[in-house]
Parts: C-alpha cells; sequence; structure tokens
C-alpha cells in the first residue's frame, strides 16, 4: 500500500517538476531572442521530470520487489539455537509465521511452544521492524534521490542545452531494458528449471529419471518404510504424453487440414466470413473449459458406448473383449486426446489457411487450365507448396499438444502406466506437474523437485520441436513473385 | 455422330476416357465433401459445447426462495450471547411448526429440516440481531434459499422415482418441500446472488463475485505490465535496433516463447517470484506478473506486424522534415500501428484470462470465500474457480461450474468483439 502512495506521490512531483522545468524554458525563450532555445520547452519539462522521478522510482520498485528477500534473509542471518535445531522445511515455515504475525496475515497451523514461541515472537518484532525499515528507508531515499534530481537537471536548462537529445536517450534505454526482459525470462525459466532440476538429480540420476520405467512419487513418511525412496522413473509419463498427443494430432490434422482446403479453396466469400470467426471462437475457449466438457459430458458418453458395445460382444467370440469394454471408465486417454484435438483444429486450420493462401493463384491458374479438377489441383500443387509451412503447423501443434495441461488434468486420470491403450487411463508429464506441486508446501523433497525436472524435459522438447518448426519454415519457404 | 460409327478402338478409348472422368469427378465431389464434413464437424462441436454448457448452466440462475416470519424467542436467545445461539435450529423449528410438524426428543425433523432450507438464514438473523439486539422478542420476516439439494428437486432434477436409497432427500422432506411450495411460501425468482455472493462451501450460497474481481485486479497487473512494455519492445526491435546476431537471437528467443507450455511459465513463477522474491501467493499479484511474462511474446509479435504495416514513406516524410527517428516513431508510426497493437494486446489478455495451469501452481487453488482485500492478498480467479467447482463432490456445484463457465465465456467473447470491433473501426488500406 505504501509502494503505490509513494509511487503515485512520485509521479506527481516529477509532473510539477515538467511543470517547472518547461515554463523555465518558456520564460528563457520569450527573453532570448525567438527560435534560440535548441529543444522545444516540453523537452526541457520532461528532462527534469525524468531525472526527478526514474531514479527515485526504481529505488522504491526495487524495495517493493526485493525488500521481502532481504527482509527473510536478514531474519535467518541469526536464529535462536531452538529454531536451528528445527527441520529445513520447519524453519521454512517458522519464518513464514514469523512474517505472517509481523504483518497480521493468516499464520499456519503449527502449534510453537516454550523457546520457539518465544523465538516466534522475537523474530515477529524482528520481521516488523525490518520491514518498516526497508519501506520507510526506501521512501526517504526515494525524496533524497528525486530532490538531487531535480537540483542536478533544473539548473541545466538553457537555450543551448540539447534537451530533446537527452530525452531521446532515457528512452533508448527504456527501450532497450524492455526488449531485455524478453530475455531475461527466457534466462529465468531456464535459470529456474535447471537449477531446481539439478537439485533434483542430486537425488536421483537422470538415467534413472529418464528411462525408468516405475512412477510413483510418493515418499513415505519414515525412512524404514516400503519405497521409502519413491520411484521417479519418467518412462510411462512419457509414454502417455505420446499417448494423449497422438489422439490428438490424429483427430486435429485432418480435421483441421480439411477445414483449411476447403476454406481458403472451395468456400464462397460469404461462408468464409461467417466460419472462420466462428472457429476462431473454439480457439479462443479457455482450456478448463474444455476440460469440464471432456470430463462431465464427452467421458460419461464414450463410456456408455463402450460399454454398450461390450454388453453386445459379451458371450460371443469376442466375450473378453466384451468383458474389457463393458467395464471401461469414464477416465480414458481416448477422451483427453479427442477434445485436445478438437481444441486444435483451430490452431491447425488458420494456419494452414494461411499458407495456403500465400500459393500465388497462377500455380492454380496454371494447374486449372491443363484440365485438372480442384481436388487435384490442391493435391498436386497447392499441398506440395505449402507443405513446408503445414509440417510446421503441425510441429507447432505437437508441442501445443505435449504442453497442455488441463483437459489431461481433467479427463484422463492420475495412474501412471505404460500402455498404448487408448481406452485406459494414463498420466501425463503436465498432469504430474500439477499433482506434484499442489497442496505441497516443501519444496526440498525429491517429489517436488521432481516437477521441476518434468519441466525442464517438457521445455527441451517443446523447445526443440518449435525450433525445428521455424527451421522447417525459414529453410524451405518457396518465394514465389 | 454417334459412338458406333467411330472405329472401335476409338469408342474404347473413349469410353475409358468417359469411366476416368467420372471417376474424377466422384473424387473431386468426395474430397470437396471431406471439407464440408470438416468443417461441419468443428462447427458441430462448437454448438455442442456452448448448447450442452449452456443447459447445464442455466439453471443455475433460478433461484428458489423462502419467506417466512420467525419469532425471535426471548428463552432462546441470550441477548448477552447473542452468537451463541443456535439460529439454524430456532429458524428450522419455526419452519417445521408452520408445516404442522412436531419435532420429536431427538431434533430429527429439525435436523431434516435444516438439510433442506439454507444456513445462510441463521447468517441473516445473527447479522440483524447483532446489528438491533431490540429485536429479541418480536418478529422478523426473512427470505433466504432453499438448500442445493432442495433447489434440485424443485428444478426436477432429484426425481422421487429414484429410490430413497439413493437421493439426497427423504419421502419427508420431499413432502415438506411440496407442502411449502404448495403454501406460496416458495418463489421463484431470479439468482442475483451468484453473481453477487463470493465462494461459499455450501453450494446455494456461492457465487462468483470474488473470482470476478480476484479476475479483474489480475488481469490489471498483466495489463499493465504486458502491454507497455511489449510495445516498447517491439519498437525498439522494428524501429531502432540494428539487424545484429543479436537481434536474431532475440526474435528468434521470442517466437519460442510464444511457444513455451504454459505450464513452464508457472514454474518459472513458483522458483522466481515466489521461493526467490518471496511475493505472496496466490495472490493477484504474483498471478497478474506470471501472465504478464506469459502474454509478453504474443503482444511483440502482434505489435511488430502492426508496425510493419506502416508504409516507410510515412516515417520517411517525417524524418524529411526534421523530425529525430523518436518523434517519428512517436508522433507517426506507433499512432497508426495503434490499432493493430490494441487488437494484438486484447486477444492476448483474453488468452491470459483464460488461462488456467500456471495459476494452479503458483498456488492460487486454495479457497477464497471472501472478494480479494488487495494486491497482495489471498484471491481466485473465474477459470480456477471453475477446476476447484468441477472437483467438487456436490452434485449442485456442477452446474455452478457451467454457470461461472458461461460467465467466463461472456467476458472472453465480450474481449474478443472489442478487438474485432477495433480491427473493423480502424481498418486501414495504405
Amino acid at each position: 500500500m505504501l509502494t503505490w502512495i509513494a509511487l503515485l506521490a512520485l509521479f506527481l512531483f516529477s509532473g510539477a517538476t515538467y511543470a517547472f522545468g518547461r515554463r523555465k524554458a518558456q520564460a528563457l525563450a520569450a527573453t532570448g531572442k525567438a527560435g534560440a532555445l535548441h529543444s522545444l520547452p516540453g523537452y526541457h519539462g520532461s528532462y527534469v521530470a525524468l531525472w526527478a522521478g526514474l531514479p527515485a522510482a526504481l529505488i522504491v520498485l526495487a524495495a517493493a520487489m526485493f525488500g521481502a528477500r532481504l527482509e527473510v534473509a536478514v531474519l535467518r542471518a541469526e536464529s535462536p539455537a531452538a529454531v536451528s535445531a528445527l527441520t529445513p522445511q520447519g524453519q521454512d515455515v517458522f519464518f513464514d509465521d514469523a512474517r505472517a504475525m509481523a504483518h497480521g496475515a493468516q499464520a499456519s497451523e503449527t502449534v510453537y511452544d516454550g523457546d520457539l514461541k518465544s523465538a516466534l515472537e522475537a523474530k515477529a518484532a524482528q520481521a516488523k521492524f525490518l520491514e518498516q525499515l526497508i519501506q520507510y528507508g526506501a521512501l526517504a531515499a526515494g525524496v533524497v534521490v528525486g530532490l538531487a534530481g531535480l537540483a542536478i537537471a533544473y539548473p541545466r536548462i538553457s537555450p543551448s542545452f540539447r534537451a530533446r537529445n537527452r530525452v531521446e536517450g532515457w528512452i533508448a534505454v527504456l527501450f532497450i531494458a524492455c526488449a531485455v526482459v524478453a530475455i531475461l525470462t527466457t534466462v529465468g525459466i531456464v535459470a529456474s528449471l535447471v537449477w531446481e532440476s539439478w537439485r533434483f538429480f542430486q537425488s536421483v540420476a537422470p538415467l534413472d529419471f529418464l528411462f525408468g520405467t516405475d512412477w510413483d512419487p510418493q515418499i513415505a513418511m519414515r525412512s524404514d518404510q516400503y519405497a521409502s525412496k519413491g520411484a521417479f522413473g519418467a518412462v510411462p509419463l512419457f509414454a502417455g504424453t505420446f499417448l494423449i498427443m497422438l489422439i490428438a494430432m490424429m483427430v486435429a490434422a485432418p480435421i483441421g487440414l480439411y477445414s483449411a482446403i476447403y476454406l481458403s479453396e472451395y468456400a464462397k466469400p460469404l461462408t468464409r466470413a461467417v466460419v472462420k470467426p466462428l472457429l476462431e471462437i473454439l480457439a479462443g475457449v479457455p482450456t478448463v473449459v474444455y476440460g469440464f466438457f471432456a470430463a462431465l459430458t464427452v467421458g460419461p458418453i464414450f463410456r456408455e458406448a463402450f460399454n454398450g458395445l461390450g454388453r453386445l460382444l459379451i458371450g460371443g467370440p469376442l466375450d473378453s473383449l466384451g468383458l474389457y469394454l463393458s467395464q471401461v471408465q469414464n477416465q480414458m486417454a481416448l477422451v483427453a486426446g479427442a477434445v485436445m484435438g478438437i481444441m486444435l483444429i483451430p490452431f491447425v486450420s488458420s494456419l494452414s489457411d494461411d499458407i495456403m493462401n500465400a500459393v500465388p493463384q497462377s500455380l492454380r491458374d496454371g494447374s486449372l487450365a491443363m484440365g485438372a479438377t480442384r481436388s487435384e489441383t490442391v493435391k498436386l500443387v497447392v499441398l506440395p507448396a505449402a507443405l513446408p509451412g503445414i509440417m510446421a503447423a503441425l510441429l507447432l501443434a505437437v508441442s501445443r499438444a505435449i504442453g497442455e495441461t488441463m483437459i489431461v488434468t481433467m479427463a484422463a486420470g492420475l495412474q501412471a502406466k505404460t500402455t498404448l491403450n487408448p481406452l485406459d487411463t494414463v498420466t501425463t508429464v503436465t498432469v504430474q506437474i500439477v499433482t506434484l506441486l499442489t497442496g505441497d508446501q516443501e519444496f526440498d523433497s525429491p517429489k517436488t523437485l521432481s516437477a521441476f525436472g518434468l519441466g525442464l524435459t517438457l521445455f527441451v522438447v517443446t523447445f526443440i520441436l518449435n525450433v525445428i518448426a521455424l527451421r522447417i519454415v525459414q529453410k524451405y519457404r518457396e518465394q514465389y513473385d | 455422330m454417334t459412338d458406333a460409327a467411330l472405329p472401335t478402338d476409338k469408342a474404347a478409348f473413349r469410353l475409358g476416357l468417359e469411366t476416368r472422368l467420372k471417376k474424377r469427378y466422384a473424387q473431386e465431389r468426395r474430397f470437396r465433401l471431406y471439407g464440408q464434413l470438416a468443417i461441419v464437424f468443428a462447427l458441430g462441436f462448437l454448438a455442442l459445447l456452448v448448447g450442452r454448457i449452456g443447459l447445464q448452466g442455466y439453471s443455475t440462475f433460478i433461484d428458489y426462495e423462502v419467506t417466512q416470519t420467525i419469532y425471535v424467542d426471548p428463552a432462546k436467545v441470550d441477548a448477552a450471547d447473542i452468537g451463541g445461539a443456535n439460529f439454524d435450529l430456532l429458524v428450522a423449528d419455526q419452519m417445521l411448526a408452520k408445516l404442522g410438524e412436531k419435532d420429536d426428543e431427538f431434533g430429527e425433523a429439525s435436523g431434516k429440516m435444516m438439510d433442506i432450507i439454507s444456513n445462510d438464514f441463521g447468517f441473516q438473523l445473527l447479522k440483524m440481531i447483532k446489528a438491533d439486539p431490540s429485536l429479541i422478542g418480536k418478529r422478523v420476516t426473512l427470505t433466504g434459499p432453499v438448500k442445493a439439494d432442495a433447489a434440485l428437486y424443485y428444478k426436477g432434477e432429484l426425481k422421487r422415482s429414484t429410490p430413497q436409497d439413493e437421493r439426497k432427500l427423504d419421502d419427508r422432506q420431499l413432502a415438506w418441500l411440496d407442502k411449502m411450495q404448495a403454501s406460496g411460501a416458495v418463489t421463484k425468482g431470479f439468482n442475483l446472488g451468484f453473481l453477487t455472493k463470493s465462494d461459499s462451501t455450501e453450494p446455494e450460497q456461492a457465487g462468483v463475485l470474488g473470482a470476478v474481481v480476484g479476475s479483474a485486479m489480475m488481469l490489471l497487473v498483466t495489463a499493465v505490465l504486458a502491454v507497455p512494455i511489449g510495445v516498447l519492445a517491439a519498437t525498439y526491435l522494428e524501429e531502432f535496433a540494428p539487424k545484429t546476431r543479436w537481434t536474431d537471437l532475440i526474435e528468434v528467443n521470442i517466437n519460442n516463447l510464444a511457444a513455451v507450455p504454459s505450464i513452464v511459465y508457472g514454474l518459472l513463477g513458483l522458483a522466481v517470484f515466489i521461493n526467490w522474491l518471496h511475493v505472496p501467493r496466490s495472490s493477484p499479484l504474483v498471478g497478474g506478473l506470471v501472465l504478464a511474462l506469459m502474454a509478453l511474446p504474443t503482444v511483440i509479435i502482434a505489435t511488430r506486424s502492426a508496425l510493419k504495416a506502416v508504409p516507410p514513406s510515412i516515417r520517411e516524410a517525417a524524418l524529411g522534415v526534421g523530425a529525430s527517428r523518436t518523434q517519428t516513431v512517436f508522433h507517426h508510426v506507433l499512432p497508426l500501428a495503434m490499432p493493430g497493437v490494441m487488437t494484438g494486446a486484447i486477444l492476448s489478455l483474453a488468452h491470459a484470462l483464460g488461462e488456467t495451469a500456471p495459476l494452479l501452481m503458483i498456488g492460487m487453488i486454495s479457497f477464497v470465500p471472501g472478494v480479494p482485500e488487495g494486491f497482495t492478498g489471498a484471491a481466485t480467479v473465474l477459470p480456477v474457480q471453475v477446476f476447484i467447482w468441477e472437483n467438487a463432490s456436490e452434485r449442485a456445484f456442477h452446474e455452478r461450474t457451467a454457470a461461472a463457465i458461461l460467465v467466463l465465456l461472456a467476458f472472453m467473447i465480450v474481449m474478443n468483439l472489442a478487438a474485432i470491433l477495433l480491427r473493423r473501426r480502424f481498418e486501414r488500406r495504405w
């Protein structure tokens, strides 16, 4: 809250300095001969405002962003013996609770007594003090820096001062800073995934993770219990992901391609104007909605259909198959895959549509003039010409199918099985990430860290697919005209 | 001339030609049909999806309310300890009395009555008496919803024909419900509560307001961060940056970021914002930060293509009369590209609004009963609310899930419509 008020105040202060600077420049322009001012008065104002506002704002923002981290670091620097005796997770909870107490938030349900209780109160008092120190310190620093900025910039205003160039210099820095954010995002993703995965791979060997066939991340409470270490072989997850991706692509690729062909080659302008936005709605539906639909509508319909078929087969020559089919459950790979495929239809169709539209009309005209039918033209001329683009579109769809979470979470089940049977429940990489990281608070057990190992695998696989898709487009794109 | 007049080999040739032509035309028709079928299938699915969810969800907006005059018995409500009184029991007893039923010594009937009327009555009564203790000993008239199971009965989804053991309400309760309806105490109306209340453990009292406010706050954070940063970054890359290896790398990088699975952004948010920077979990702030990073590449890509569409002659004209490059960009190029930029921004924000998976990673799955208190307080958002309700075991939550989806879809449609209108309104040919 304080940060917001401080930023608002800074904004107003900066606005006021703009007016001052501008007025001074105008006054100078009026006294000197006309046109003697190098820059427009507005630039002089902006120059002063930037000096007065920006550095101070950066200080306040930095305090808001890194203040909590600083606070925790100081709190942890010297802890009483009773606290040091706690497990690492216990310490995390302890310090979180101390901070929660300090700003009146809800603490965890852990009960502290004796030494710990007094330590908690001491730490809470310290946290409160530190928090205020950081906030007010940043505020004071902001005021000083803001005034200093004003003191530096204001006297510089003179007719010969190149305020415009200076302001544009600031703007250039701002531009580059914004572009750097995109890089930093990638660095952040890679660094956080690699760092946490590295901690995971210290307890589980990478080869066991990549080629192990047993996935059971449940860690027992005591070390002497059965399966005390959990099993982290990710092959069943890869198999499940692959199976669902395969089903999704079997739905999305033909339907998406055929609709793109129809839309770009056959449809009248009116049909196109109606159908295309409708397909785009399909693309805009949130995935959680598809998940809900898959779980509550498509799942039961499929189960009914298979159960009915199974009942018909029971007693006949395919008795065992019938028995199996009659016991199929709602949650199966087929449901998640089919619904995901439908989600991908507009993605495939709009990308392929764009690509086929880019094939020049002269190629089609040539083919039609030779007496080929439209479908022959499409199959023998348009599709080959558009093939690299279509391949890239399909690869992008594959990478989306691999990374899709909600539909599978809601419709495919949680059991880790290595199977290619679409009627079985399977689990995928994304589903396991969700189940591993929801509700669990500790971040040092291999169980939670394994989610980052999975995330890294997912990132690497989709990254490779994307790069291949980009390369295909760049390398094989045919330049007509 | 007839075929018979032709030499036989020519006739055979012609016959072959014709059959082949027929085949080719049939093939052509088939091909065309496949295309039509594909589109019909996709649109049919869309209709099925929207129709089915509409059918499942619309009944949430119908509400059954009971109006009842309650005598606040001084013997049961102690003025010194108002919170200690059992208002639910008080209300249930008087409802029973009105139906002409007498409670047995175990309180079985009142327990059953409490299963069909919402404990919202109790809350209302508590609130009223706390505000005005002089109500004790007087009669007050209250209106409140029936419990979700009872509403399902009125809506015909819980059927009398189901064997008693398999349904939530027994015959006696159903008889009461019938009696209450016959006496005119039950009114059917629009369920405004669904839009003005927040999440609750009781389906009949659960609403979407908290989630809508949470979504709006989170989207605000996303927009404030992603749009300016994305637009400036794109402008820099398109208008200022020299074409070097580095800028090529940045470009490839941005294209890749746009295709990174959303759950990976959730992992990033968890590791960097929560574990490293200690931003409060499940707050609109951290959700907005994660979604902003996710929306950023899309905003950049859209802005770049909008900037590319502005013809160079505009830039040259501005530069020619002595404007600096910055002035050219801010006074001429960006304003002309603005419609395209806005369209891209709105579409990527609409996408961010519907995103669920990364928010589950940063703890947004917790139960939040009220409207979020601030940007750092706990909050829930619409898509996550849908996910939480979908997992709820009570059947009444399923219709609420569908209704929440309808609200979410309404949001999406409004945003997409805004983008389309913007594109139409400012469409320009150079």
